[in-house]
């Protein structure tokens, strides 16, 4: 059973509960791939969506994961700006508590907003990204993908290339595969590398071909043009030529390896057209395991909030 | 008033004698002193320090009444053992001109608790872009200048005001930061910064400004002073630069020599302060700038919030501790109790040594001295609860911290103005 009410991060779920999302995120995942999409598990339960940052696919795979349960769900975007103008967290948060709100699926700019507005609701919090903190819900479904194709995560040599720093999906990945004993290996400009990365078990390469070669999984990351224009590399040429990952690099890795990547791809840029769409590409099954993580944590919640009343 | 049986702590040791007080001074210090008629303080097993003296405070008035007030800041000064504060100008409006110095020192004397200096600004506005009236300042009371909450961007106009405050005698109370490596962090730059995902700022950030103001302060052969000194690597600057023979002298704070930055990991707002918490190597050589002088002095910032004003995301949350409070039984506990320093060098910092940096009377028990002085018992136990504050600001990382160190009574000029 998981241990909170919320499901803030990585760092505060256990290895164990990870298993259990996992187990349960591949039994759903069974059902959605039986076309079933109509499950009993949060009937009666709202599940509010409230993300102060733009995404298209995060929320709707909340969304579709909520609804497949059975659940009520609201979805609220707040343009970031009201967040230093409108209503404090805590009173929002409060808010949909009195009107007997389940659960807050919230994402957020800034890194631990989850984490404090859990600490003043009732209601059960998911972070679905929270700064440059954690996603950990994009974490799981990538190791749910992982695990559904490898048999296992234990031992697998993970390769994570991309603006790193600014990536909460590198962060809960790192998080999560250690925990699950991977071996997870970073490369990036040294600009977009966090400090003492390394010293939460990643293992920091100096070149492409260090990180990819035997790798079981390669991730890319999306880089975005505004770390460019803050001087993070001087040019997106310059980023594809010295860090980006072509047919030549994924040549160096193991034999039966995968792609993937948290979408959206700028193609050419971090990955080739012809990598992302190679027979190895597993980003399309990504976003299946998505809703079917997404679900599996839902569901475990509502068990947990049953079983304690 | 006499003072019986003290242990009284001078300037080079600590004797156990009687302190008899007359006329708001120190008439004389020995033994089985007897004055006529005079009230006696007991002070047996306590020790009697000269009233401590706090160069860096924030009382937030006039403008910021909701966070704090002169009144309840110099309540919370006189319970914290210190009989004079140096409150900085970031006020609304700011403080920068002899009519906002003026009504400071006014509303300080009507409070009558401790004894209040007002820290002129340096620039109008403190937005950096012209002198504020340095002169003026100094002839209706302030005793030195600062932008205290931001630096002055521009170099030249640091270098004019450093220059143009020497002719007053007035000191520059150096806030060195530089925004654009700053650049929206909240916590240090680190592996903690990584493990939360909150930005962080690089040490970069304050020792390009240490580094800076001295060099300026040193080719105008004027003496300057370094706020809150939190990073090794600015120790290292202001050893050096002394050793160099610098005119620099520098505060540090008991959050940064006290605790590290694993303490932001809970996303606790009240560890949310500028510059930031650091590590641990930051911690142990700020205990080492203490102790071989590098480090003057001991402010504490005392930053007093609302709690609105920290119930917020961690990057929205305003940046202070509430430290006043606190800050004696910190030395006691983190520094005297620890080894680091004797109650001596604890005197020297949180007493002797602002007052000669700012020219303040006191910071010294003597005879013929100003009657300012704290008694403490150093080994009563307790639990810091910020309900017990009489700041307004509740803001402190440090709940439930276990110190020893209880101010009893503070005296300022010969009058007890706090009793515990």
């Amino acid at each position: 059973m998981l241990q909170s009410k919320d499901l803030v991060g990585l760092i505060e779920t256990s290895r164990e509960e990870i298993v259990e999302i996992l187990d349960t995120a591949a039994n759903m995942k069974k059902l959605l791939k039986q076309g079933i999409k109509k499950l009993p598990h949060l009937q009666g339960k709202t599940v509010t969506i409230l993300f102060y940052e733009n995404s298209t696919r995060t929320r709707t795979s909340f969304e579709l994961a909520a609804k497949y349960l059975g659940a009520t769900t609201i979805n609220i975007s707040a343009d970031s700006s009201s967040v230093k103008k409108g209503e404090t967290l805590i009173d929002t948060g409060k808010t949909l508590d009195a009107m007997q709100n389940d659960f807050i699926v919230m994402r957020h700019p800034m890194a631990g907003a989850p984490h404090f507005l859990s600490r003043h609701v009732k209601a059960g919090v998911v972070n679905g990204g929270d700064g440059m903190n954690e996603h950990p819900t994009q974490a799981l479904l990538d190791m749910c993908t992982m695990r559904e194709h490898f048999g296992h995560i234990e031992g697998l040599k993970v390769a994570i290339l991309g603006d790193i720093k600014h990536s909460r999906v590198a962060k809960s990945n790192l998080v999560g595969l250690r925990k699950l004993g991977a071996e997870v290996r970073m490369y990036a400009p040294e600009t977009l590398i966090p400090k003492e990365i390394d010293k939460m078990g990643a293992k920091l390469c100096s070149s492409r071909e260090e990180a990819v070669e035997g790798a079981d999984v390669v991730m890319g990351l999306r880089i975005q043009l505004e770390r460019q224009q803050a001087g993070a590399f001087p040019s997106l040429n310059e980023y594809a030529e010295f860090y980006g990952v072509n047919e030549r690099i994924l040549s160096l890795a193991a034999k039966n390896s995968v792609v993937m990547h948290p979408g959206p791809v700028n193609r050419g840029v971090e990955l080739t057209s012809s990598v992302i769409d190679g027979s190895n590409s597993l980003i399309d099954d990504q976003v299946l395991s998505g809703v079917a993580v997404r679900m599996a944590i839902l569901f475990l919640l509502t068990q947990r909030a049953n079983k304690i009343g | 008033m006499i003072i019986k049986n003290g242990n009284v702590v001078l300037k080079d040791s600590v004797v156990k004698a009687d302190i008899l007080v007359k006329d708001g001074r120190i008439a004389r210090i020995g033994e089985n002193l007897l004055g006529q008629d005079e009230k006696v303080l007991d002070a047996s097993g306590k020790y009697v320090f000269p009233g401590l003296i706090d160069m860096h405070v924030h009382l937030r008035e006039p403008g910021f009444e909701y966070k704090e007030d002169i009144e309840s800041g110099s309540k919370a000064a006189v319970k914290g053992g210190f009989t004079q504060v140096c409150c900085m100008p970031n006020t609304s409006p700011v403080m920068d001109n002899k009519v906002v110095v003026s009504y400071v020192k006014t509303r300080a004397k009507e409070v009558n608790l401790c004894k209040v200096h007002p820290i002129g600004a340096i620039t109008k506005g403190e937005k950096g872009e012209t002198l504020a009236d340095i002169g003026e300042m100094k002839k209706a009371g302030a005793v030195a200048i600062s932008d205290d909450g931001r630096d002055v961007k521009s170099s030249r106009l640091m270098r004019l005001a450093m220059e143009y405050a020497s002719g007053f005698d007035m000191k520059c109370l150096c806030h060195c930061e530089d925004l654009e490596l700053v650049d929206g962090g909240s916590v240090n730059e680190g592996y903690n910064s990584t493990l939360t995902g909150l930005k962080g700022i690089p040490r970069a950030a304050e020792d390009v400004m240490i580094a800076r103001n001295i060099l300026i302060a040193q080719s105008l052969n004027v003496p300057v002073h370094i706020c809150h000194v939190s990073t090794y690597s600015g120790v290292q600057i202001i050893r050096d630069a002394k050793r160099g023979g610098a005119m620099v002298t520098a505060e540090t704070c008991p959050h940064y020599y006290a605790v590290n930055d694993d303490i932001i990991t809970s996303f606790d707002q009240n560890t949310k302060v500028n510059p930031p918490i650091r590590e641990e190597r930051d911690r142990l050589a700020i205990l080492e700038g203490l102790k071989d002088g590098t480090i003057d002095c001991i402010v504490t910032d005392h930053a007093p919030h609302h709690v609105n004003d920290k119930s917020v995301e961690y990057s929205l949350a305003a940046f202070g501790i509430s430290g006043i409070e606190t800050s004696f039984a910190f030395a006691v506990t983190y520094l005297y109790k620890t080894g680091v320093l004797t109650l001596n060098e604890i005197a020297d910092k949180m007493s002797y040594s602002p007052a000669r940096i700012l020219n303040l009377e006191g910071g010294e028990i003597k005879e013929g001295g100003v009657a300012d002085l704290m008694i403490a018992d150093l080994d009563e136990e307790y639990e810091i609860d910020s309900k017990t504050f009489l700041s307004r600001g509740k803001n402190t990382p440090f709940n439930g911290y276990r110190v020893s160190g209880k101010v009893l009574f503070t005296i300022v000029d010969g009058e007890i103005k706090y009793q515990a």
